[in-house]
């Protein structure tokens, strides 16, 4: 649905751009968004299945380029991916002392192994060089772009209509939230540790959840009234051009690199 | 001239609820625009969602366009050719832009995107909003939304409409721009409303709907007499 008709007013080097973007001429934006997608699932394949934690720094480094390459903002985008980080924190710690091997340093009596240590190093750059590729690549995507792309990569159907559904409405419930809320504070309420609190915030919940339903039913019916039959006429001008396949023939090129070293150094072990 | 819609009987009541629609009948004429009202939780959007077949009735028959619809298969040429305008136009309108919700309906009837962008043009200028095109939708004003929804139905070429609460919490200078743009229409309308002075500037008809049957109003002031 989004894109439908979009495309009509983006700029013929800026393909997957949305209505009302501003106009962002950077190198990444002028990439096909399928593009974006296909590179960034074969550099997460590719980066998986490194093992030498020297070649793992090179691919954390290729995100850093893309990173800087699409312009985002260092800061915001860096911190979204040690947000990451807290998720596998834990595992990263024990590690070292789960690994069996030759002893690096002990805690508390605990021993640490370099083969645990090892691990712990190549997990960590590995989901950091995926996570920041995916900002970079594909974050940097308007969601309906995103959307739209993945439908025609035959994405399925309910997935592409899920995140667009949600695109769409999720601003539409943030406002009921917001509503409720001051209705709430017009009413004197205060957030307290007590039972009225909880089961006030409860009622809020379920309030937005019986709204958010009643109104997708709603929605339903008026996008049957309109003659929805379960198939969004999607109509786009999304194309590959000659910067996608240079762009592909690179990364394809640098991968393939990785990949041949990293078995070569293998090999050599 | 046989009637665009005919319901005849209708009883209707939602689970573990009484009765809203018990024996409820009506027709409606080309170029005649119906208005019903009633007191609040009544049943007039549960008529209204019947007669498109949203909802089945548990007695009684509709007639659309001349043929008794009973299925849901039946209901979707009555949705193409009667275009029902959702109280709220946030459930109507769900794509990011104005040209993309507009042209929804006419791609599902198979337009081509072309045809479909002359019409987002053509009904934008039917209903005043002109060059709205590439507006984001959730961030036009609440009369701005309503007048979108009015064109995202339109843009189907219905022969009926079906308004459900057209000028609810609209301020006097669009609702004026709303009765302007209606009276413009050339199709028969069935009018969900309870503000007098509309329905007086708008409807030929009225009816009201008491204890689940459409009665023709017993005029308490002086609005609704000049609404007859």
């Amino acid at each position: 649905m989004s894109h439908v008709l979009g495309q009509r007013t983006a700029t013929p080097d800026t393909p997957g751009r949305a209505v009302g973007e501003a106009p962002r001429p950077d190198p990444i934006q002028a990439l096909d968004p399928r593009t974006r997608i296909l590179a960034a699932a074969a550099f997460a394949v590719v980066t998986v299945s490194l093992s030498d934690l020297v070649l793992l720094t090179v691919s954390l480094l290729l995100a850093v380029v893309a990173m800087l390459t699409a312009r985002l903002a260092p800061g915001p985008t860096l911190k979204r991916m040690v947000m990451m980080d807290g998720f596998i924190f834990v595992l990263l710690l024990m590690l070292p002392f789960t690994v069996p091997g030759p002893v690096a340093f002990t805690v508390l009596g605990w021993p640490a192994s370099w083969p645990g240590l090892e691990k712990a190093a190549a997990i960590a750059l590995k989901a950091n060089a995926i996570v920041l590729m995916l900002l970079s690549l594909v974050g940097s995507m308007d969601p309906t772009t995103l959307g739209h792309a993945l439908a025609r990569l035959k994405a399925p159907m309910a997935l592409v209509h899920l995140l667009l559904f949600t695109v769409r409405y999720i601003g539409v419930i943030d406002d009921e939230y917001h509503r409720m809320r001051r209705a709430m504070k017009a009413r004197g309420f205060r957030p307290r540790t007590n039972g009225h609190t909880l089961r006030s915030v409860g009622y809020l919940i379920g309030m937005l959840l019986v709204r958010a339903l009643e109104r997708s039913e709603r929605i339903l019916q008026a996008m049957k009234c309109r003659g929805f039959t379960g198939h969004l006429p999607l109509l786009d001008t999304l194309r590959f051009g000659a910067r996608d396949a240079v762009f592909a023939v690179l990364l394809a090129g640098v991968l393939t690199g990785l990949l041949v070293l990293d078995l070569s150094h293998v090999a050599l072990l | 001239m046989s009637p665009c819609f005919e319901a005849t009987d209708l009883h209707f009541a939602y689970p573990h609820r009484p009765p809203v629609l018990a024996g409820a009948s009506m027709t409606l004429v080309p170029g005649e625009r119906l208005a019903i009202t009633g007191p609040n939780g009544a049943g007039k959007s549960t008529l209204m969602q019947i007669l498109v077949g949203l909802l089945r009735p548990q007695a009684g028959r509709v007639v659309a366009f001349g043929t008794e619809r009973r299925e849901e298969a039946d209901f979707a040429e009555v949705r193409r050719r009667a275009g029902y305008v959702f109280q709220d136009p946030d459930d109507q309108l769900f794509c990011p832009t104005v040209a993309e919700d507009i042209a929804f309906g006419p791609l599902n009837i198979g337009q081509s995107r072309d045809e479909a962008l002359r019409t987002v043009t053509r009904v934008l200028d039917q209903v005043g909003l002109t060059g709205f095109a590439d507006r984001v939708t959730h961030k036009l004003s609440g009369g701005e939304k309503r007048l979108v929804s009015l064109a995202s139905v339109l843009a189907m070429e219905p022969d009926v409409l079906l308004l459900d609460e057209p000028t609810n919490a609209l301020d006097e200078e669009t609702t004026d721009r709303m009765v302007t743009v209606l009276n413009a229409l050339p199709q028969a309308m069935i009018v969900i409303s309870h503000d007098a002075h509309f329905r007086r500037k708008v409807v030929t008809r009225t009816l009201r709907l008491r204890d689940g049957v459409l009665v023709d109003p017993q005029p308490t002031c002086r609005h609704a007499q000049s609404a007859e």
